[in-house]
């Protein structure tokens, strides 16, 4: 690494080294049984430089050939965009706790009774479910020098358990899963089946909604696949600079409902959306986005955050292995006072929707959403009377967030990246079949 | 420089006297560039290359599986994966017969776009990029340029040895226009088996896109519901894709009994014009090849022949469990990740409607066009489309906004009743499944005429 920091400085005014090498063990169980192991190793080095002003970058896994890269990033300096910012002096970390030692000795064969133990859990409730199951464990170490002599290392650990069951009945399929995370082993999977179980519980009947619009409770699942996505890109620094955030000219304004709570916060420990700085080297650090409804913050990294005059969130992040670029890193949504139950009683007619289809297709940008109830339940009269299909809802999440009735009081992790209650909200258009 | 053919004889060796059922690897060597822009400036430009590697082996029905960067180790990643295997089976291998091939498959035709300069590729994406933003009311652009070129060595234990080499191009344009907090966004997709030319000389497709961008701020949201809804020839390809090709994928099915009795061969899916059909054997597009990555030599496979279910897509293990013909549509994204069960370029075979009879009778419906995205959960699916009109007393009428469309595969199909004769074949797009993506394919079809298909809307 200094090595290929060492040729970039001789060549270009700046340089920066990023190197990450991980190892990732994933046990999969497909049609009930253990199917698969693996082994995945990789290592890959990347090169930023600034040359003659501008930036320039390139990227390989050959370890052998720094001279190569070192030429790569010299032929894209020449149409790079100018650089606006500073690679990082030495600088002080937070303490964010993202390695346990604990899974170097979880060996396969723990995992694939964990997958065995969860299978059994599912299929001991429905005989006929056919599930997909896999336990993961996974190592990465990341590692960053520039020419500044900023460095960041760090080592995370991440564990996984998840699983998904498929039940068929004449043509009818239904869908249900529940998958965890943590930089901890996970060694309940009784923890994981719990929440299918319930999903298989409340999918037991079929039910039909008319078409119109109705109240509807999304679950930690539902506000995942439907409203998250829109909400990364209009916090996003650079959609931000470019005019293109419908949010992005009401800094300090009342944009959501008063209830609403929202901050990226990268430094909770033992979770896989942590790390103490992020892909520039940037300590990491908690960002208020939404506060009693109003517009806090948005995300930047190093160059954006020059451009726009103000300084990095510490959110820079190199997503395919290209140059960094704004992105969240851990969304959480605070807690409110209703509970689940409390919601649903207060529904005459509505849905409650766990899974969404499709709502990442459509304008985004603008807000709206769309899309195919893949799993969600009828409400009626305060209960919830079955599992509704060939439904779709839709909406613009900017009205939506705007009056919320209730927020509910658990929270739960969405994969590794969000943190959210449950969502109630009063109208939602809803477009039915028959 | 490291190469990989410098490693076959090592792994060559390293495959013998195993105590496995079968096992193969892959050596894989590559380089990409890609250039992006977001407003007026170019935001990112970078090379890439890569090297890499995997071992696969089965034992007693049991898959292990190792990949690496380090080729240095290979005869430990051989015994990995071997052992790795040895913990997972317990039943009998089965692998569909295919004959060991030895081949060298070069790029022929392919150019390698990665070694044309990037000053070249800069001045055509300057030039769409101006283009777009002489569009009055635009907000920005976003320009998404790469470019990659590979050589796959393929080596199993029963002595195939096959080396292919491709090229690939893919360009997504999109326009954001914004009027107050109100923002819109209009999207093409190119892309080529690596001929730089084929996207070139699209300047009025770009004018187009950025003045529709513009046009949907002042669009109306479509009343959802049921509609009669027109697909032009790019998105009823997402459509066949989501709606019915996932579907075919013999993975989904081989293992599940239900499954197999629902996608029984010679269930009736649609009407007797209806044929669908995957072709990796068609040269030239996207998602063509001549071998898969299992070593089996790609073929033109009927999904759906007059209305019935006919085929499916396979691997060797899902085709010898189903006591079918192999397919070889075993595809890996990259080395990173096993062979699984994909489409290739899949499309709907052209009729003889012409379009302006297929929208003659409509009194009020929807004309989609374009694409955002689809996807599938078998059952029902979504596909997205980006541009879309009200079809009013056979005639198009006003803009809407970007629609989204649902479908259940078994009643969707059946109410296809106008099949057009303008098929197309779109390069534009990439598909995922599990974590492998974009995974380069093509989809296609003529315009297609789809009864009571349920929009999203206000």
């Amino acid at each position: 690494m200094e090595n290929i920091l060492a040729q970039a400085k001789r060549v270009a005014e700046e340089a920066e080294v990023f190197m990450v090498s991980s190892e990732e063990t994933p046990v999969q169980f497909e049609a009930n049984r253990l199917k698969h192991i693996q082994s995945k190793q990789s290592h890959s080095v990347a090169l930023r430089i600034i040359k003659g002003g501008k930036v320039g970058y390139a990227s390989t896994t050959k370890l052998d050939d720094s001279q190569e890269l070192v030429s790569m990033a010299m032929e894209t300096a020449e149409f790079g965009m100018p650089a606006r910012f500073e690679f990082p002096s030495p600088t002080s970390y937070p303490q964010v706790e993202v390695f346990d030692p604990d899974i170097e000795s979880i060996s396969i064969e723990e995992m694939i009774k964990l997958g065995e133990e969860l299978i059994v859990a599912v299929t001991s409730h429905t005989p006929d479910i056919i599930c997909e199951a896999g336990v993961t464990k996974s190592v990465v170490s990341v590692h960053i020098i520039n020419s500044q002599g900023g460095q960041t290392n760090y080592r995370k650990s991440v564990f996984s358990l998840g699983v998904e069951g498929t039940l068929i009945r004449g043509t009818d399929m239904l869908f249900v899963g529940e998958s965890q995370n943590s930089c901890h082993p996970l060694l309940e999977p009784k923890a994981v089946a719990e929440v299918v179980l319930q999903q298989l519980e409340l999918a037991k009947n079929q039910a039909t909604v008319p078409s119109k619009p109705l109240p509807v409770v999304f679950t930690p699942y539902g506000v995942a696949s439907a409203l998250i996505s829109p909400l990364m890109v209009a916090f996003n620094g650079k959609i931000v600079l470019e005019g293109a955030s419908p949010i992005g000219n009401r800094l300090g304004e009342p944009v959501f409902d008063k209830k609403l709570l929202l901050w990226d916060d990268p430094t909770i420990a033992y979770r896989p959306g942590s790390r103490p700085g992020d892909d520039e080297g940037v300590p990491s650090q908690c960002t208020p986005l939404i506060e009693q409804g109003t517009v806090t913050n948005f995300l930047y990294d190093l160059q954006t955050a020059a451009l726009a005059h103000t300084r990095s969130t510490g959110n820079g992040s190199r997503g395919r292995g290209g140059l960094p670029t704004p992105s969240p890193s851990t969304f959480i949504i605070a807690p409110g006072d209703t509970t689940f139950d409390e919601m649903v009683q207060d529904i005459k007619e509505g849905l409650v929707i766990e899974q969404l289809m499709g709502a990442g297709q459509g304008n985004i940008l603008g807000g709206d959403f769309s899309g195919n109830v893949l799993l969600g339940y009828k409400v009626e009269s305060g209960k919830i009377v079955g599992r509704v299909k060939d439904t779709m809802v839709s909406g613009n999440i900017y009205q939506i967030l705007k009056q919320i009735i209730a927020i509910g009081n658990e929270a739960r992790w969405v994969g590794s990246f969000l943190n959210t209650p449950p969502l109630y909200c009063p109208s939602l258009s809803v477009a039915s079949k028959g | 420089m490291t190469h990989i053919e410098a490693f076959v004889h090592q792994l060559t060796e390293a495959l013998k006297g195993r105590n496995a059922d079968y096992i193969e690897a892959r050596l894989e060597e590559s380089q990409s560039s890609h250039i992006t822009y977001r407003g007026r400036e170019l935001e990112s430009i970078g090379r890439t290359t890569a090297i890499g590697g995997n071992v696969r082996a089965l034992v007693k029905g049991g898959w292990g599986f190792v990949s690496f960067n380090n080729l240095g180790e290979l005869a430990g990643s051989v015994e990995l994966a071997v052992k790795q295997a040895q913990l997972v089976g317990n039943q009998e291998s089965q692998l569909a017969q295919v004959e060991p091939a030895v081949d060298v498959v070069s790029a022929e035709k392919d150019k390698n776009p990665v070694a044309i300069p990037l000053a070249e590729k800069k001045q055509l994406l300057d030039e769409y990029n101006d283009i777009i933003w002489r569009t009055p009311r635009l907000q920005t652009s976003i320009i998404g340029y790469s470019d990659g070129y590979k050589k796959v060595i393929f080596l199993n234990s029963l002595g195939s040895y096959i080396e292919q080499e491709r090229a690939d191009i893919a360009l997504r344009l999109a326009a954001v226009a914004t009027e107050g907090s109100e923002v819109q966004q209009a999207g093409l997709s190119l892309g080529s088996r690596g001929d730089f030319s084929l996207i070139k000389g699209r300047q009025r497709e770009v004018e187009l896109m950025a003045q529709h961008a513009v046009e949907l701020l002042s669009a109306p949201q479509v009343k959802g519901g049921e509609y009669t809804v027109v697909l032009d020839p790019v998105l009823a390809g997402v459509f066949v894709h989501e709606a019915f090709g996932h579907l075919s994928e013999a993975d989904f099915v081989y293992e599940n009994d239900h499954l197999r009795q629902i996608m029984v061969l010679g269930r009736s899916f649609g009407n007797a014009e209806l044929n669908i059909v995957d072709s990796a054997a068609v040269p030239g597009l996207r998602g063509s090849y001549k071998y898969d990555d299992e070593g089996v030599p790609a073929t033109k496979t009927y999904l759906i022949r007059e209305g019935k279910l006919v085929g499916r897509l396979h691997s060797r293990e899902t085709a010898a469990k189903m006591k079918e013909k192999p397919t070889g549509n075993a595809r890996a994204v990259n080395y990173r990740y096993p062979p699984i069960v994909r489409m290739s370029n899949t499309y709907i075979e052209p009729r003889v409607t012409p379009f302006e009879d297929i929208i003659s009778d409509i009194k009020e419906g929807v004309y989609a066009k374009n694409w955002y995205g689809g996807t599938t959960s078998m059952e029902m699916f979504t596909f997205s489309a980006g541009e879309a009109y009200m079809i009013r007393q056979g005639k198009l009428a006003e803009p809407l906004r970007p629609v989204v469309l649902t479908g259940n595969v078994f009643t969707t199909l059946m109410n296809i009743d106008a099949i057009g004769n303008d098929l197309e074949m779109n390069q534009g797009g990439g598909c995922g499944k599990g974590e492998q993506m974009p995974l380069p394919v093509s989809n296609g079809s003529p315009h297609i005429r789809i009864r009571k298909c349920l929009v999203g809307g206000r």
